[in-house]
């Protein structure tokens, strides 16, 4: 396949999403732009500015109307997806690190970073349709992990919210209580800071990538461990494909080995594994840097990647992926 | 010209009765669609600055990308204005640009059978070459090394780092030579004196039995070369390095004993024989004699 190269970010990539029709992608750098493009041809649309931080993640509602984007300028930053401009700021107390719109729009989990005398929490606000009566209150707060979360994302009909970070635990609340319901066990569960988190298109299971150089397959309701899936690098983000039973994985470099390998141009890569037989299926060079960022096509034909090296590699598919036996 | 009016099936276009109301008119443009190839022919006829009719054909391939099956609403997203920074978009921005590289999902290979692959290479590559371990450049490592330019392996790549150098045996997928580049960083564990397993030792021990040969006149060859060395013992092979454009000897060669007593009788006998009008030097290849 020949992939896009979109250069439109001077700064290494955080954050990649697509919207629900999978003709957007969302690209989100340390540069404080969000950019929004095309996802068949990579061309531009636009860029939302306004935010005064590197930018660590965004969300798209269903209908593609609003964007949320979460900076480490302390703001959530609600956009018109159209036109670009700015409906409505949330400020924190500490940088946003992730944000994800509820099933139906009406709500949004955003976590923010411990800073100061702050630890790091989960709040859930609520989104108005109208932006004009939009207020910044919480409907729920949820104080308790160590260390940055770095990720938090809705359970199935929005009655959980599901968290992992720093401390390389994954916990299940209580959407409406913020009781915690489960913890993912210490024993087989990661041991260093999960970097990123993703859900199966119908929620049912869902994805985490660690710096312990692996990622595990989860069940949502019961949080067993279901597969794991082994790298030699540390894995800094996770998709599934919603076609086919594939786990993609996109990492970095161990800082210790920076010296000793050989280090050549191109040499990053995304790695494919099949889902159930946790077997590598191959990788996808390309990228100058560790990769930050990966997501799926909606449709499962086409996947993007962003890296270090603030370029986005937006591949379609060739035929014979979709045939590939192990 | 004379135009035979009989057949006007046979006249060609520039040969036309140009009369001279129609002089402005063109035949008009061809498209021949992209066949299965995706070859698109665009025929289009023009008049140059001179005012002459010129044919211009142009043959494009096209290849689809993606398919793109675009729901209603998709549709009219594809109608937004740009806004941001992509109002000011001029068309040479060069912002998304494709690949030139085919980028395919690479099947992992079994560890064993890639360190396989590449200790044949680069086997392979010391015998086309052997001996020339300080003359042989290859401009995309930047290194001397023990391949030439179109034999390097990482052709296709940006100039690498000066790290990798060989493929030992050892278990490890990447190695970086003792310092062979300019003053690259070699962790203690990869340093010259570190304790590396000798897999390749039999070919290796050869290649240290290798003699070079230089101020050799324009007409040796090989089976000179050979003829010369026989007497001191079992040689195994010998090498004139070839000016390609002359066809000449560039004046220098190696020779590979079997044994290194031989090599050392070679060299003491034969430094400073006279051969085919020059004086010959033959000294041990590789700088270190050990």
């Amino acid at each position: 396949m020949r992939p896009i190269l979109m250069k439109g970010h001077e700064r290494p990539l955080t954050f990649l999403k697509y919207n629900r029709d999978g003709d957007l992608l969302f690209s989100c750098a340390k540069d404080h732009t969000p950019t929004v493009w095309f996802a068949d041809n990579g061309e531009r649309l636009g860029t939302y500015r306004g935010h005064n931080g590197a930018v660590w993640t965004c969300d798209v509602s269903r209908d593609s109307m609003r964007l949320l984007t979460g900076s480490a300028d302390q703001t959530v930053k609600l956009w018109n997806v159209q036109t670009g401009t700015q409906l409505y700021t949330f400020t924190f107390g500490s940088p946003a690190r992730s944000v994800e719109f509820a099933i139906g729009d009406k709500l949004a989990v955003i976590t923010t970073d411990p800073f100061m005398e702050l630890t790091s929490a989960i709040h859930v606000k609520r989104i108005a349709k109208d932006p004009t009566k939009q207020t910044e209150e919480s409907v729920l707060v949820i104080k308790g992990p160590q260390g940055r979360i770095n990720r938090a994302v809705w359970g199935p009909l929005n009655s959980t919210i599901i968290s992992a970070g720093e401390d390389a635990v994954i916990r299940i609340w209580d959407s409406e209580t913020g009781k915690l319901l489960r913890e993912s066990d210490k024993e087989s569960g990661h041991k260093k800071t999960i970097t990123s988190l993703t859900k199966a298109a119908d929620g049912s299971h869902f994805l985490s990538g660690s710096l312990d150089k692996s990622a595990k397959l989860w069940d949502t309701r019961t949080l067993t461990l279901i597969k794991t899936y082994g790298t030699e690098r540390p894995v800094n983000a996770v998709t599934m494909s919603p076609l086919l039973d594939h786990v993609v994985l996109g990492g970095g470099q161990d800082a210790s080995a920076v010296t000793t390998t050989d280090h050549r141009a191109g040499k990053f890569e995304a790695k494919f594994y099949d889902k159930i037989l946790q077997e590598e299926i191959g990788g996808v060079k390309g990228h100058f840097g560790p990769i930050n960022a990966l997501a799926f096509n909606p449709d499962g034909k086409s996947f993007s990647s962003g890296g270090e090296d603030g370029y986005v590699r937006l591949h379609h598919f060739d035929p014979d992926y979709f045939n590939i036996k192990i | 010209m004379a135009i035979d009016k009989n057949e006007p099936s046979k006249l060609r276009w520039g040969e036309l009765e140009e009369d001279d109301d129609l002089d402005f008119l063109l035949p008009p443009k061809e498209v021949t669609g992209p066949d299965e190839n995706g070859i698109k022919k665009v025929i289009e006829y023009k008049f140059n600055e001179e005012g002459n009719k010129v044919k211009i054909t142009t043959t494009t391939r096209v290849r689809k990308l993606a398919k793109a099956r675009l729901s209603k609403r998709a549709l009219e997203r594809r109608n937004w204005e740009k806004f941001g920074d992509a109002v000011r978009e001029d068309v040479g921005s060069r912002l998304t640009m494709v690949s030139t590289e085919e980028i395919l999902l690479e099947r992992p290979r079994a560890p064993g059978t890639k360190q396989e692959e590449m200790k044949v290479a680069g086997d392979s590559l010391a015998q086309l070459s052997k001996g020339g371990a300080v003359l042989m450049v290859c401009r995309t490592c930047g290194k001397k090394g023990d391949h030439w330019t179109s034999k390097c392996p990482y052709k296709d790549l940006a100039a690498p780092v000066e790290t990798f150098v060989e493929k030992p045996a050892t278990s490890e997928a990447s190695a970086a030579a003792p310092g062979a580049g300019k003053g690259a960083y070699v962790p203690p564990s990869m340093r010259a004196g570190a304790e590396r397993t000798t897999g390749s030792d039999m070919r290796r021990r050869n290649d240290e039995n290798s003699v070079r040969v230089t101020n050799l006149s324009e007409d040796t060859r090989e089976p000179d070369l050979h003829e010369l060395f026989r007497p001191f013992g079992a040689v195994t092979r010998v090498y004139v390095a070839m000016d390609q454009k002359t066809g000449t000897s560039r004046g220098f060669g190696f020779v590979n004993f079997v044994n290194r007593e031989d090599a050392q009788r070679a060299i003491n006998k034969l430094n400073g024989y006279g051969y085919d009008n020059l004086i010959l030097r033959v000294e041990w290849a590789t700088p270190r004699t050990n």
